[in-house]
């Protein structure tokens, strides 16, 4: 069985910890350079104000209903996001981080019967140990989870924790879960689908199988074996949706020294940003994780994970690279036989409203890719040799451009002069 | 607060259950503050830190939260 954990609400969730006060009262978080919405709380979801939108066509809302309104704080979400998937991967033999905010964890080893009741110990320990409030969906396949997540997050009686295990509420869930909300399809499919009349998941699970080859190919297939029941993916094979790029690999040997394992880094890490740049987006976090093997005696196992804040958000490889070392040497421990390493970039935005790396890689890239990508992969060979700074882009210009974050809530976690100072 | 001054650095476990005779970091009215924990009558009570105060009693419905338990305490010695 797989399980989902998810952060409710997370961004908000995060500044709810070192602000209780916040608690129970609507606030929104904006994008960077405060532009939309991109978490809200459930007080603030419900006055209407929608996902991505333009918090300026909303001021009289935020204004009537005092929402606090709070500029994106990445350093805070990115830190806090460790340490869920810490906490995460020390009850779950197995962790898949999804996301900044989400996790699929292999429960396999777990009684059928054990397990709503270790979820829920699951979700009280991050509670408790975090301050931030996951939501859990077991199922049988990552789809079902994904789909049961949903449910415990939408109907306050599961108290966080449901399980679509039997026949009955599997085809429960799928009644009530609209096409478009089943991982993995998008608007364009959910168009075509619609003009089959397939609305639902379980319209979707018993569609022509035949029908759906044709028109939505192998990936088509997949999602209706998953929601059959019938698990094709398994953990970390999937790719992450746009909200965030994973690399990762396990290597075919085991790996000790920190060289060996900056060298790998540092590869996913390029292969992040050439994703980036493919896609037309800036990542503001980059998360490191690194394991050893999840069948090794508890001794010699571990599991390193770090988030960090990129200084600005960014597609170009130094930048990308620059941060994953960051981020590798701070969970790097000797002796230990490392299986496995990933990166992932998250927070992502169009590149457009980031200024000028643009015209360095956009732009130009039209007229030469091939020169593009040989200059960035000759910069990479250089700095792994000489350093993480050795050639860089002088356009890299930590001042040029400054974000506008008006609302910035403090460092809390990550800065000595912004810990919270207490009353007597 | 006795073995805390001001300016002194908190380590605070937010992973612990709170116990008699901890210091733990709450939120109440508002406001973050320190409070040692006693037992009195066999509950779980926060001592102000002015006598004339009455302990308050912990309970689920309370609009006050424990934050977390302090473990160590840093102090600034120039």
């Amino acid at each position: 069985m797989f399980a989902l954990v998810d952060c409710n609400n997370f961004y908000v969730s995060c500044e709810r910890v070192f602000n209780p006060a916040l608690i129970g009262k609507p606030v929104v978080v904006l994008s960077n350079n405060d532009g939309c919405f991109i978490a809200r709380s459930d007080e603030a979801k419900a006055l209407g104000l929608p996902m991505g939108g333009p918090a300026f066509k909303f001021r009289d809302i935020l204004e009537k209903n005092r929402v606090r309104v709070f500029s994106a704080n990445f350093p805070l979400y990115g830190d806090m996001s460790s340490r869920v998937m810490a906490t995460i991967g020390d009850l779950a033999p197995e962790i898949e981080i999804y996301s900044i905010d989400e996790a699929f964890i292999d429960l396999g080893s777990f009684s059928r019967f054990g397990l709503e009741h270790h979820a829920a110990r699951i979700r009280a320990t991050v509670r408790k140990h975090t301050g931030i409030p996951v939501s859990i969906g077991i199922g049988s396949t990552k789809t079902l989870a994904k789909a049961a997540n949903r449910m415990a997050k939408k109907n306050p009686g599961y108290e966080g924790v449901c399980m679509i295990s039997t026949q009955k509420e599997i085809i429960d869930a799928l009644a009530t879960l609209k096409v478009d909300d089943i991982w993995g399809i998008g608007r364009q499919w959910n168009r075509l689908l619609e003009t089959r009349n397939i609305r639902t998941a379980l319209d979707y699970s018993r569609a022509p199988a035949s029908w759906i080859r044709k028109n939505l190919h192998i990936p088509g297939i997949r999602i209706q074996e998953e929601l059959n029941g019938h698990s094709c993916l398994r953990l970390e094979q999937v790719r992450p949706p746009k909200q965030s790029i994973c690399t990762s690999r396990s290597f075919g040997r085991t790996v000790t020294a920190l060289d060996e394992l900056q060298q790998a880094v540092a590869t996913f890490a390029g292969k992040c940003s050439r994703k980036l740049r493919k896609e037309g987006s800036v990542a503001s976090m980059l998360t490191v994780f690194i394991c050893t093997s999840p069948f090794e005696e508890p001794h010699r196992k571990y599991r390193g994970t770090r988030t960090l804040a990129m200084p600005r958000p960014s597609q170009d490889t130094i930048s990308v690279i620059r941060a994953a070392e960051l981020a590798l040497a701070s969970i790097y421990r000797e002796g230990f036989e490392y299986k496995k390493a990933g990166v992932i970039v998250s927070g992502l935005a169009p590149a457009q409203s980031f200024g000028r790396e643009l015209t360095l890689f956009d732009t130009e890239a039209a007229a030469g890719n091939d020169r593009q990508k040989s200059l960035m992969e000759a910069m990479e060979r250089i700095n792994r040799r000489y350093g993480p700074a050795a050639v860089r882009i002088a356009a890299e210009n930590e001042d040029a451009w400054k974000p506008n974050q008006a609302m910035k809530s403090a460092h809390y976690t990550t800065g000595w002069s912004d810990i919270i100072t207490l009353g007597g | 607060m006795p073995g805390i001054l001001d300016g002194d650095l908190l380590v605070i476990d937010k992973a612990l259950d709170p116990k008699e005779g901890d210091i733990a970091v709450c939120f109440i009215d508002g406001e973050f503050t320190v409070k040692r924990i006693a037992r009195t009558n066999g509950e779980l009570c926060l001592m102000p830190a002015n006598e004339r105060f009455k302990p308050i009693r912990i309970t689920e419905a309370n609009d006050f939260t424990i934050w977390g338990i302090v473990t160590y305490v840093i102090h600034k010695a120039r």
